[in-house]
């Protein structure tokens, strides 16, 4: 089941929560809206669902307009943030009660039923938990019998409000990887929601990046990584060191010395920001040539790679470099020490773009 | 969970007190009962049993030190209170009724209008709890969880029959009901349905003066209630109906079961609205408590406690039953 999410508008009073929203859901693919909270991936969630409607704009479910059909009708698994089990309910039959709520004649058998909840149980590997009651569960169970009971109704699609926000990290690393196998094993189209960036490019096959109600990027994880589209995406997404100036000859002139911009980044005299991520610097102590001079502030050893702490030499401003341990072994670098930051890459875009973050 | 550990915090604020403490008020109740059935001076005896009670409490609390401060000392003030509001004005009800035989006590509790007027009372209490369950969760349901104009004013009038004297309840409602009110007119005059005067005026006197406690034990849990269980009810494919049905209602049942306990309680205890309304007709519409006034205007204070004692006696029973109905639907879904 494809999604196809066409000129969505949504405001609450005076907030524009999503502004034109269009996007592509491919069948069968993994999904994840991420973004910063507030940004309205989870309006756009709620809006594919069913559960708010849209001011303007149409959803397409392969190909057909479901913008007027009520959430019951549009038959989707959702999973809230807080899986929302029925307290008074095992989890049985939290789990059969999308059945048993069926029109009478769609209705499956006691016996059918049973059989379903059971398959699904073992499916997310609780069958043991079914005599239960919710307020008896830990979190990740909880969101395993939500993901179930959501299951349990045949959705054409799934769309899952922060599945993980709600656990702790090690449980969430586990389900991460449990809910990617699930979803290999179903192949039914899914959306999640997200503000978590490793959490999105470890897990989704497409990656949206939503800020203030707009999209920003849609992608491949890889791609929206290292081929950011606009500032917004280059800062959200990892770690960067931005450095904002003017174009003289061909280069990026800063308080702290000048960058070699790519050709075509920009018009001589024009405001640029460009974009370095921590890895992307090479550290020298030559004292020609393009590149920044910044001091050493202290060095950390993190497993691989070392983490560099800098200081502008002139503006003061921090800056971070990553360099494997063995360079900075042979540096053998000494705090307050200055040295000279080259990139071996860079992302420019027009400075009035840069996202206030 | 410490949703969940609210709610039954919440739940059991607005309980009748632990099964365990009307258990116990019953057996003191009983054994003062026999024991000044044998002559003996009963209210040092009850106050002995009182006291066990309490440094039992104490003692118990003692066992065990504790975090935060002042545990004994509001303990303390609790049994004290408990003492001097409830207990022993309630005990001193089954000292009065001490002062007569058996016969003597079974020929007052089982005469004709006595027992004429604990079907009236019993029977139009329960009902207009169950009234006032229906429309109270309509109410609260309309205030919670719809915005409109007025809707304000609504929610600070739904208070009135807390504040309002009942006496001025009471003649009012009957000034509305009588053949010549406003009411009294068409529902008498034109469809022949005798309210003021009759039974029926009781169970409105009741309806009025329960509503309140039925809306207001529901509305908070009712605002709790995120809509987030409705939402996945509708995802799920249930209806509007299979929603309030399955998802909402046992939301609510431990909510609803306090409002209805409480409508009933103060139905049964309500006095001055419901004389006005009744018209007292001996075997028809008169009430207990009026049977009660009536032996006291008459100084046959022994028969009024010993009406007043049956009374006491089927109201615990009756609240106990419900406090258990709650703890066991609260352990139901609640236990984490």
């Amino acid at each position: 089941m494809s999604i196809r999410v066409e000129h969505i508008n949504k405001r609450f009073g005076d907030f524009t929560a999503l502004n034109d929203v269009t996007l592509d859901v491919p069948d069968g693919k993994l999904t994840a809206l991420l973004g910063p909270s507030g940004c309205g991936k989870t309006t756009l969630l709620r809006v594919i669902a069913g559960l708010e409607q849209a001011d303007s704009g149409r959803i397409l479910f392969n190909g057909e307009d479901s913008s007027r059909a009520h959430v019951r009708e549009r038959n989707v698994g959702f999973v809230f943030q807080h899986y929302a089990l029925f307290r008074h309910m095992t989890v049985f039959e939290n789990v059969a009660f999308g059945l048993r709520v069926k029109p009478r004649r769609e209705r499956p058998s006691d016996s059918e039923i049973r059989a379903k909840v059971t398959r699904l149980l073992e499916l997310v590997h609780l069958d043991w938990l079914g005599h239960r009651y919710p307020a008896q569960l830990s979190g990740g169970q909880r969101q395993r019998i939500a993901l179930a009971r959501a299951l349990a109704v045949e959705p054409r699609v799934l769309l899952l409000d922060e599945p993980f926000g709600a656990l702790d990290a090690k449980v969430r690393k586990d389900l991460r990887r449990w809910l990617r196998d699930l979803h290999h094993q179903l192949g039914l189209t899914s959306i999640f929601v997200t503000h978590d960036q490793e959490e999105a490019l470890e897990l989704a096959d497409q990656v949206v990046l939503i800020n203030k109600g707009a999209v920003e990027q849609v992608g491949e994880p890889a791609q929206v990584y290292s081929q950011p589209a606009t500032p917004f995406v280059q800062s959200f997404l990892g770690h960067s060191n931005l450095f904002e100036g003017r174009v003289v000859s061909g280069a990026l002139q800063v308080e702290d010395g000048g960058l070699a911009l790519p050709a075509g980044s920009g018009a001589e005299g024009a405001r640029v920001a460009a974009y370095v991520r921590p890895h992307e610097f090479h550290v020298t102590r030559e004292t020609s040539g393009p590149g920044i001079e910044a001091k050493v502030a202290r060095a950390l050893e993190l497993g691989a790679l070392a983490r560099i702490e800098l200081v502008g030499a002139r503006s003061g401003r921090p800056f971070e470099a990553e360099i494997p341990k063995r360079e900075l072994a042979q540096l053998a670098l000494a705090p307050g020490e200055t040295v000279r930051l080259v990139p071996d890459a860079l992302r420019v875009f027009p400075a009035q773009e840069v996202a206030a973050e | 969970m410490a949703e969940a550990a609210l709610q039954q915090g919440v739940a059991a604020r607005r309980g009748f007190g632990g099964p365990a403490l009307w258990a116990g008020l019953l057996l003191v109740g009983a054994a003062v009962f026999f024991a000044s059935r044998g002559g003996l001076v009963p209210s040092g005896l009850i106050l002995a049993l009182y006291a066990l009670f309490a440094l039992l409490g104490v003692a118990l609390a003692k066992a065990r030190s504790r975090v935060l401060p002042g545990f004994r000392l509001t303990l303390a003030i609790t049994i004290l209170m408990l003492f001097l509001i409830i207990l022993i004005p309630l005990s001193a009800v089954f000292i009065n009724t001490a002062q007569l035989s058996w016969s003597q006590i079974w020929s007052a509790i089982s005469a004709p209008r006595a027992v004429a007027s604990y079907k009236l009372s019993f029977g139009a209490s329960l009902l207009a709890a169950a009234v006032n369950v229906v429309f109270g969760l309509i109410l609260a349901w309309a205030i919670t969880r719809y915005r409109f104009p007025g809707r304000k004013l609504v929610d600070a009038l739904i208070d009135l029959p807390f504040a309002l004297p009942t006496a001025v309840a009471g003649i009012a409602l009957t000034a509305l009901y009588a053949k010549n009110g406003w009411f009294g007119a068409f529902l008498e005059g034109q469809l022949g349905i005798k309210i003021a005067f009759s039974q029926l005026g009781v169970l409105v006197a009741l309806i009025f003066i329960g509503l309140p406690f039925v809306v207001r034990t529901v509305q908070p849990v009712l605002e709790d209630l995120d809509a987030e269980y409705e939402e996945a009810a509708a995802s799920l494919g249930a209806n509007r109906a299979q929603t309030i049905w399955r998802v909402v209602l046992p939301a609510l049942y431990p909510a609803l079961l306090t409002g209805f306990a409480m409508a009933f309680a103060r139905a049964l205890g309500e006095y001055g609205s419901v004389i006005f309304i009744a018209g007292n007709i001996p075997l028809v519409s008169e009430i207990t408590p009026l049977i009660i006034i009536t032996k006291l205007e008459q100084y046959d204070y022994a028969g009024a406690t010993a009406i007043a004692a049956v009374m006491l006696v089927v109201s615990f029973a009756l609240l106990l039953a419900i406090n258990a109905l709650q703890v066991w639907s609260a352990r139901r879904t609640e236990r984490s």
